[in-house]
């Protein structure tokens, strides 16, 4: 039987890989791929939580979507941030954005 | 009886009329040399005037009687200053000896300084100086007396410096006044030590309180302390290193302070704080032998100098010697009476000197002199006269004060000082004639044009010449010791004069010059093969016992020894410490920087690791609760 813990451990799987992302990945569109993995984790935490142990409204299944939402935002500001600095640099490797180093 | 009240109550002017003197020379006649010196003069004529009636009302009245006023000057816990004025028999003396020789000293200067272009300045602190040797006499207490005996030290390192322009007498007038800091501060110690046990600073409050007190484990240490005063003032061995180079000053500066009045200040003090002095016999006897041996000390260093004011110089820290170590035996009255006669004819040879000076343009050296008996007749016999009173001939007046302190060693079972004194009294004679005879007789002119000096030089000369002769008079058995029935103190002693020990003091005296006469004038022993003959004992006083040399070499090893350890903490510790804050700070900086490599990611990271590290603070912190 799936019960809640199945979910939660699948959400901090997801999560981990996505934190690997972020801070392993050097290609810029990789780490907001990433992004998208952390927060999809949370999305399934929302979800599960919501179903398990408050089925009686649904507020956890609305935020997920709220989030949803706003990733989808956020993915569409990334991106133009990711095209605009590859058309300054000519790459999208992380290791080349250094423009604050010391 | 003159109504002493009145007088008692215009007797501040005493000392007040030179300070004014010094304020108006000092704010509006500095511009006006001549007139700077009449107001001077003025200043402590006017001194002297009131003086005499002061001192002839307490010479008529009993001797025990002191007239005495005083206002609170400060006061706070622990600590009660005054500002008086004390007359008594002891006062009377030392005002007429110091308004006497000031006053002639600075008629005297008139001709001296009269070419100088700081005449005014001259005066000005001439002024204060006889104001403050004035105020220090009349002080009714230790704290008052303190701040004039500081202010005679100022004047003396200003009149010390007075030409300023050469070297020596710069380092002369610093040497003096740093010595001086040396004595001024047991002094001080002394002081407060009075006061804090007793709890007044006044002559006599602490002559009543001090009756019934048998502590020595207290008195003792307060005794030595308030010694080392007049060890530095009056030039006692170790600190007598001053005063022969104190002689850079002008002639009659170092008559006035430097032979007549202010070394004595340190002997004025003995006598003053006799009544505690006496209760001490260790420092009584510490007293007796450093004043007993600084007389033969600086006899035996008189004996081979060739500067005719060095020669003085030691003689005076001689004589002091003589007076330092009558007090210490007990005959405060006879070291008194010295003090008295001495300030007369030592002023009078510095006099007679500075004349001579003047007259051969600044030449000291007394093998350059020769034969001016005939050119400044006066100069020549008033030093002569001068020089009998200091070696003892009687009837003049060193002979009654210097076979007084003998008696007093004799008599008080001092048979060691007695010789002692005995022998510096033949050295005494022997260098002042050695002195005349090769510079005012001798055979050789060595070309010098000298001619005898004006009258306002030779009338001081002749006035103080006067005085030496006849001040003795006062303590000789011819006026049944006036002197001895004023000035004495509980515990001082006195013994009936002797003649045994007179006619032994007078021949001492004799056989001196005459050595002198055989060596100096006749020739009958040579002094080149002399000095030949006992070359190391005559380098060894020529060089003053190497003191200087050693000072020098103390002060090299400790003082500079010392400074540069503290230069070494200094630059290595206290500045290690402060460059090494700074060095950690910029090492810090250098190396932290390295972390901000500008990549976002590293950035994201740290700040995972720190909300990791929050993380587990938290938790942990909520299982140990639970737990």
């Amino acid at each position: 039987m799936i019960g809640l813990n199945h979910y939660l451990l699948l959400a901090t799987i997801l999560f981990g890989i996505g934190v690997y992302g972020v801070f392993a990945k050097r290609n810029a569109v990789a780490v907001l791929m990433s992004v998208e993995l952390m927060l999809n984790a949370v999305n399934i935490n929302f979800v599960a939580i919501n179903k398990f142990i408050q089925p009686s409204n649904t507020i956890g299944q609305l935020f997920a979507i709220f989030v949803i939402v706003v990733a989808a935002a956020e993915v569409a500001v990334g991106l133009a941030l990711i095209i605009s600095i590859y058309r300054l640099k000519k790459s999208v490797n992380l290791n080349d954005f250094n423009l604050m180093k010391w | 009886m003159m109504n002493i009240q009145n007088l008692l109550h215009i007797s501040w002017l005493i000392p007040a009329l030179p300070f004014l003197a010094f304020a108006i020379i000092g704010l509006f006649l500095h511009r006006w040399p001549k007139t700077a010196a009449a107001a001077s003069i003025l200043a402590i004529g006017g001194s002297f005037v009131l003086s005499l009636p002061l001192a002839f009302t307490v010479f008529t009245g009993a001797p025990e009687q002191v007239y005495e006023i005083s206002a609170r000057w400060l006061s706070m816990p622990g600590l009660r200053v005054d500002m008086g004025i004390m007359i008594d028999p002891l006062t009377a003396v030392m005002l007429i000896v110091v308004t006497t020789v000031a006053l002639l000293v600075q008629i005297y200067s008139l001709g001296y300084m009269d070419k100088d272009p700081g005449l005014a300045s001259y005066f000005a602190y001439q002024s204060i100086f006889a104001g403050s040797m004035l105020g220090l006499v009349v002080a009714s207490n230790f704290g008052q007396l303190f701040v004039f005996w500081e202010l005679v030290g100022i004047c003396s390192y200003l009149l010390i410096g007075f030409w300023f322009g050469k070297e020596s007498a710069r380092d002369a007038a610093i040497k003096a006044f740093v010595t001086n800091r040396v004595g001024d501060f047991g002094f001080l110690l002394g002081i407060l030590f009075l006061t804090i046990v007793f709890g007044t600073l006044n002559y006599s409050e602490l002559a009543v309180r001090l009756a019934g007190y048998n502590n020595m484990a207290v008195l003792l240490p307060i005794s030595i302390l308030l010694f080392f005063g007049p060890m530095g003032k009056s030039a006692q061995f170790p600190l007598h290193v001053w005063l022969p180079d104190a002689m850079e000053g002008p002639t009659p500066v170092s008559a006035l302070i430097h032979a007549a009045t202010m070394v004595a200040a340190g002997v004025y003090l003995i006598a003053r704080a006799f009544f505690i002095f006496s209760h001490t016999p260790q420092a009584m006897f510490l007293i007796a032998v450093v004043g007993g041996f600084t007389a033969l000390f600086a006899a035996s260093i008189a004996l081979v100098q060739n500067d005719i004011k060095r020669i003085l110089a030691y003689s005076t820290l001689s004589q002091l010697g003589y007076m330092v170590m009558a007090m210490g035996i007990g005959a405060m009255t006879a070291g008194m009476f010295h003090l008295m006669t001495h300030a007369f004819f030592k002023s009078l040879l510095f006099l007679a000197a500075g004349s001579v000076i003047h007259a051969l343009h600044e030449e000291q050296d007394i093998w350059k002199m020769g034969q001016l008996s005939h050119k400044m007749p006066i100069t020549t016999w008033t030093f002569v006269i001068g020089a009998l009173a200091l070696a003892g001939i009687p009837p003049l007046s060193g002979f009654w004060s210097k076979d007084e302190i003998l008696l007093g060693a004799y008599a008080g079972g001092y048979t060691g000082l007695y010789v002692l004194g005995s022998l510096v009294a033949f050295m005494t004679a022997f260098y002042m004639f050695r002195l005349i005879f090769t510079a005012f007789f001798g055979s050789n002119t060595h070309g010098h044009h000298a001619h005898e000096s004006s009258s306002v030089m030779t009338v001081p000369l002749m006035i103080l010449a006067l005085f030496s002769i006849a001040a003795g008079f006062v303590g000789s058995p011819f006026t049944d010791n006036i002197f001895g029935h004023f000035i004495t103190a509980p515990g001082a002693h006195h013994h009936e004069a002797s003649l045994t020990i007179m006619a032994v003091s007078s021949l001492i005296a004799l056989s001196g010059i005459l050595l002198a006469w055989m060596i100096y004038q006749k020739g009958i022993i040579s002094h080149e093969v002399l000095r030949q003959r006992f070359s190391g004992i005559y380098q060894l006083l020529y060089r003053k016992y190497y003191v200087d040399e050693i000072y020098s070499w103390l002060i090299a090893v400790f003082v500079d020894g010392g400074a540069r350890l503290l230069e070494w903490i200094d630059l290595k510790i206290v500045n290690g410490a402060v460059n090494g804050l700074a060095f950690i700070t910029g090492w810090s900086g250098q190396t932290l920087r390295y972390t901000e490599d500008g990549q976002v990611q590293s950035y994201a990271l740290y700040l995972l690791a720190g909300v990791v590290v929050i993380l587990i603070t938290a938790m942990w912190a909520v299982f140990t609760a639970l737990a």
